[in-house]
């Protein structure tokens, strides 16, 4: 059972067929997926899901795929932890992390891949490809493996080591193009135009974005069928804040959790914070910059889904939030000293925001605040290589006793 | 003296299909009038009301945004490649 209408464009609210399709030919807009949410909210209930499988497919009802073509590598149902002692640094009582970062591929990419694959398959595509600051392609190789497909990847020269060995590991093709995201992004979408590929952020991109929702969903869940009151969420394209609302407002819409009252903050590195600037500006347009940031998955300088992270902004009362580039480093450490958990340079960039928000008063101590961190440490591991100290000892006791003083355990 | 156009599928059926154009014109601005001259209904495709570029259209020459040169005043020359791309998101 299917609950999709169509893809409807959300400028101007032109409709078009299921097909591999991401623009409106009225006026350029992006489309996106419709659903049926009369039928959902008859046939679903919190029992169904809870009886799913433990990954994205329990959400099947809002996604886009036939459930015969799915793809599954164990993507979703990723840990919700309560981050007792970060949150009594901060001064926050229930302060919650998403770890994302433990998804098959090491980020929250594998949600929308996962989607984008199994609809590539009932479009009959051979080849996946895509654009990627670097989680993206190591997600995308990951799942056409598995699929048996072919998978081509382009990403801006000079991406972290850790995510082009993590990606080329799975046998895609890796192409490496002199520019940044932005550039290689006009290139692939020129490329997308006249090849027969699915490429999973260009002509597969309304089916793609839709994965991004299940975090919504999980959190829900996780929190015991409630909306949390507050969401802090790295921002690229601005995609995946207007997508983890999306997730927040049909749960409401079909029944699933009584209110939505989250508010929507987003955060953005300081040398690529184009939405941050829109937001400080009170416009509703983003101009676009050349990013020069350490936080390479957020250096996207003109940002398409920017006007619409300026609407959720706005209509849940969230703010938008730059970290400062040296401390990006610092709260990756932070992080992991306080809950074990070693986030890439983007979860730096959530945590400092995070700290910003509670210092600014926008978040009070009860709040039920979600940071998210959507991907893993092991692949930027350049940003903290700096700070690693250890001890080296012969292998006797007065040598150990030379460097560790027994008072001090 | 002329530039190449390059039309994306969404504007294709206005331009019977061709996925390449070439025009004259000195400039971005000009570079449209003269794709408008030439297949009627270009310029309202990618202008809004106020004859200002619609926000999901984006233009480069040469492979630069014009954004970051003089927007569609920008400067165009024989032999420049001229993008007409829809914005795409993309990362996280």
């Amino acid at each position: 059972m299917s609950y999709i209408k169509n893809l409807t464009c959300k400028q101007c609210f032109n409709n078009y067929p299921i097909e591999p399709i991401n623009v409106c030919e009225l006026c350029f807009g992006p489309l996106e997926v419709t659903y049926d949410y009369e039928k959902i909210s008859k046939s679903v209930t919190r029992n169904l899901i809870s009886s799913g499988p433990l990954n994205i497919w329990r959400y099947h009802p809002f996604l886009p795929v036939s459930i015969d073509n799915i793809i599954d590598i164990g993507t979703g149902f990723t840990p919700l932890i309560h981050a007792k002692n970060l949150g009594e640094l901060l001064g926050l009582k229930n302060l919650y992390i998403k770890n994302d970062s433990v998804n098959p591929s090491y980020s929250f990419k594998d949600r929308p891949v996962a989607i984008t694959t199994a609809k590539a398959l009932e479009f009959d595509f051979k080849v996946l490809a895509c654009v990627s600051t670097g989680n993206l392609m190591g997600s995308v190789a990951a799942h056409a493996a598995k699929a048996k497909m072919k998978s081509y990847v382009f990403f801006p020269a000079g991406l972290e080591k850790g995510k082009i060995i993590g990606a080329s590991i799975y046998g895609p093709t890796l192409i490496s193009v002199d520019g940044n995201y932005d550039d290689v992004n006009r290139l692939c979408s020129e490329l997308a135009d006249n090849l027969k590929w699915a490429f999973v952020n260009v002509n597969m991109r309304p089916y793609y974005a839709e994965g991004s929702k299940t975090l919504g969903f999980e959190v829900a869940e996780q929190l015991g069928w409630k909306a949390p009151d507050h969401c802090v969420v790295p921002a690229a394209s601005g995609e995946l804040h207007t997508k983890i609302w999306k997730g927040l407002v049909e749960m409401k819409d079909v029944g699933l959790i009584e209110k939505v009252k989250t508010s929507m903050h987003l955060a953005q590195p300081e040398g690529c914070s184009p939405i941050v600037k829109a937001f400080i500006n009170e416009e509703s347009q983003v101009t676009p910059v050349k990013p020069d940031t350490i936080a390479k998955s957020l250096a996207i300088g003109n940002p398409a889904s920017g006007p619409f992270a300026l609407q959720t902004l706005k209509e849940t009362s969230g703010h938008a939030v730059a970290a400062p580039e040296k401390e990006i480093s610092e709260c990756i450490q932070l992080l992991a000293e306080t809950e074990g958990i070693f986030t890439e340079t983007a979860g730096g960039v959530v945590i400092s925001s995070l700290r910003k928000l509670v210092k600014n008063k926008k978040i009070n101590p009860d709040d039920v605040t979600v940071a998210f961190i959507t991907g893993n440490g092991l692949k930027t591991q350049e940003v903290v290589e700096d700070s690693v100290e250890y001890n080296n000892i012969k292998p006797t006791y007065k040598s150990f006793e030379e460097i560790i003083k027994f008072d001090t355990i | 003296m002329s530039v190449t156009v390059r039309i994306p599928t969404p504007l294709r059926k206005i331009t019977n299909g061709a996925d390449k154009v070439s025009v004259s014109g000195s400039s971005i601005s000009e570079v449209l009038e003269e794709l408008e001259k030439e297949f009627s209904g270009f310029q309202a495709r990618i202008y809004d009301e106020n004859k200002q570029l619609r926000s999901f259209v984006n233009i480069y020459i040469n492979g630069e945004d014009i954004r970051f040169l003089d927007g569609l005043d920008s400067n165009t020359k024989s032999g420049d490649e001229v993008s007409i791309v829809p914005a795409v998101a993309g990362g996280n």
